[in-house]
């Protein structure tokens, strides 16, 4: 099926379906900690970006999260440095993931909200929980609008991931996982 | 004199702090009674970095602050003055300000409507007229606001004891490194502006791991951060094993741990054989166009100090007593949020005149670095945490931290005097500085009594402390 005939119920069912799939296949390969596989998925292009959420006045919440023109954000960078954080985490001296934590993403709420030739804009909820050596437990919930591009040869690619952790001061100590 | 404390029988805080043998207490960092001292003692009486001029540009604007545990308000008011306020209602203590920053002409309080001008005044309380008969006097209810504020280069401290020395004194030969920090790539004073906002989270230690490591830890960085090479962070990409620092021309200079055993201040600084300003060398090779920028400010600040001295300012990290840390391009602040939690925020500089090439590039090296998502510092966040925990434990606190790293091998050089150097190799005498300016802080009854500073291990005959325990101080 290709994208551009997804104009029927039928179809868009069958694209929602591919869409969730490939976003549950992506989350298995980060809980798996197979992250230089998940470094595959990600596009030559992709713009990688978590907003710091603000605490903003009623007719402001276009201020809400910051921008990546000109703000800080938690995450905001390309796949140069993410590939970096993979080698980072596969060299086995990365403290906050040494040893690894147990870390699940649930993914949920999948909607595919637009298409436009080879991409599709996806919309969907996460639960990432980590628990880490004994007893440290941290929870990240949010929501992430993506861009998939479909790649003839090797399948779906992430070509940007916008992601609004629900948080303002973050609760946890680092990120040391993806979303 | 305040030298006891609760819990456990009563003990001299300086049976737990032995800088004579580098031996010192793990309750000092774990003990809830002497956290809630810190609070008091520390927190109520040294000048804090609340924030910078560039937050709140324009008259009206806000954004909220920490100092110690409690929430400011830094704002300029209608006529451009810089206030700091404590974000409390003076009704019924509800929060004034909800927002992280923003512009607010008045700042009322969502409980019962009482009204604070910018400038702290209280200008409306309800019935005023009808219940309160006019017997309120609005005139001594306005915002709490700090003793003391100073606007230093941009940077803004305040300290909530109107009996604290002037911010200058306070830094004695720390304020020309305050200063630099918020200069300009050219040398311009004032020069810079933040990013904004600030990143800020939650560190599960108590706040002195990061704030009296930063600044006097080197020794940590081999192992701490031996997997950060692999992410190849710095500006220069794998050029060069792909270290997370940008690339810097050589310049003749001793680097070392230089810190003012009297006020607390520390730094790993230089002290330069010769004047100038370093040659600059190329390191942005992933971003086309932003070494020309930093280069031609480089010309300019080489011919502005081409015959100064730049001690203690030209490169390197420092950290002002108790808890800001800094350089010339973040800022690291170690808020106290309980015994066994740290509130950590991040700032970062930028010349408010460069490009936007230059501020995107430098922003986005700031964000891999820094923070809790940087590739360098989480790796500082594991080692901070569970020293903490593993510090808790009746039988653990038996057992001192040791501090003895470079002990006694340090020395004085007369062209940056009041400043303790150690520099043969990895030292905690920064470390060790601010424990001994701690203890001070702890038992001080006043400021008369940790300023003027002891001369020559001496008391400054103010002074009504000195239980003679430990002649070296």
């Amino acid at each position: 099926m290709t994208i551009q005939s997804a104009d029927t119920a039928w179809e868009r069912m069958l694209l929602e379906r591919e869409i969730e799939r490939f976003l549950y296949d992506e989350a298995a390969l980060l809980d798996e900690r197979r992250f230089s596989e998940w470094g595959d998925l990600l596009a030559e292009d992709i713009h990688y970006h978590m907003p710091i959420r603000r605490n903003v006045k009623f007719g402001e919440q276009h201020r809400e999260n910051t921008d990546t023109e000109s703000e800080i954000s938690w995450f905001d960078e390309g796949k140069r440095t993410l590939m970096g954080r993979v080698r980072q985490l596969n060299t086995g001296v990365h403290w906050p993931e040494e040893p690894f934590s147990r870390v699940r993403h649930i993914v949920t709420n999948v909607r595919v909200m637009s298409v436009d030739g080879d991409e599709v804009e996806v919309s969907s909820n996460f639960f990432v929980w980590s628990n880490r050596l004994r007893d440290e437990c941290v929870m990240f919930i949010g929501t992430r609008s993506d861009i998939l591009r479909r790649d003839s040869e090797t399948g779906w690619k992430i070509a940007k991931r916008l992601i609004l952790l629900d948080q303002n001061v973050l609760l946890a100590k680092v990120f040391s996982t993806f979303f | 004199m305040v030298t006891y404390i609760k819990g456990r029988g009563d003990r001299n805080l300086r049976e737990l702090v032995d800088l004579e043998n580098g031996v010192i207490s793990r309750e000092v960092y774990v003990n809830e009674d002497i956290y809630a001292q810190e609070l008091e003692q520390i927190y109520g009486r040294a000048w804090l970095l609340v924030g910078h001029e560039s937050q709140v540009e324009n008259p009206g604007d806000f954004v909220l602050g920490r100092m110690g545990e409690e929430e400011v308000i830094l704002t300029r008011d209608r006529k451009g003055k810089i206030h700091v306020f404590l974000n409390t209602c003076r009704h019924r203590g509800m929060k004034v300000c909800r927002y992280d920053d923003g512009n607010a002409l008045v700042f009322t309080c969502p409980f019962h409507a009482w009204t604070y001008d910018t400038d702290g005044r209280l200008v409306g309380v309800p019935h005023h007229r009808d219940a309160y008969f006019e017997e309120l006097d609005k005139s001594q209810w306005g915002l709490a606001e700090v003793a003391q504020m100073c606007n230093y280069y941009g940077s803004i401290w305040a300290t909530w004891d109107p009996k604290a020395p002037s911010f200058e004194d306070y830094l004695g030969p720390f304020q020309r490194t305050v200063r630099w920090a918020f200069q300009a790539s050219d040398g311009t004073d004032a020069g810079v502006e933040l990013y904004k906002p600030a990143q800020r989270w939650r560190l599960p230690s108590n706040w002195k791991f990061g704030a009296f490591s930063f600044a006097g830890d080197s020794a940590h960085a081999a192992m701490t951060h031996l997997s950060v090479n692999a992410a190849a962070i710095g500006p220069q990409g794998e050029v060069e094993g792909g270290g997370r620092h940008p690339l810097a021309a050589p310049f003749p200079s001793k680097r070392g741990y230089m810190s003012s055993r009297e006020l607390g201040h520390v730094g790993q600084l230089a002290i330069y054989e010769q004047p100038g300003v370093a040659d600059y060398r190329d390191t942005w090779l992933l971003e086309p166009g932003v070494d020309d920028y930093w280069r031609e400010t480089r010309e300019i600040k080489q011919q502005r100090f081409a015959n100064e001295y730049l001690h203690m300012q030209s490169d390197g990290q420092f950290h002002i007593w108790p808890n800001a840390t800094m350089s010339d391009w973040r800022i690291l602040m170690w808020h106290p949020h309980g015994v066994g939690m740290t509130e950590s925020w991040r700032q970062y500089q930028v010349d408010k005149n460069a490009p936007k090439h230059v501020k995107d590039a430098k922003r986005r090296y700031v964000m891999r670095y820094c923070g809790p998502a940087g590739i360098t510092e989480s790796d500082d966040m594991e080692n901070w945490n569970y020293a903490h925990p593993a510090s808790l434990g009746m039988v653990a606190q038996r057992f001192p931290y040791n501090f003895q790293l470079g002990l006694h091998h340090n020395h004085q050089d007369e062209r940056i005097p009041g400043v303790t150097i150690g520099d043969r190799g990895p030292s905690e005498e920064n470390q060790r500085a601010r424990l001994r300016r701690w203890v001070e802080f702890m038992e001080a009854g006043s400021w008369d009594d940790i300023f003027p500073v002891r001369k020559n291990g001496k008391s400054n005959g103010r002074s009504k402390g000195g239980n003679g325990i430990n002649p070296t101080w």
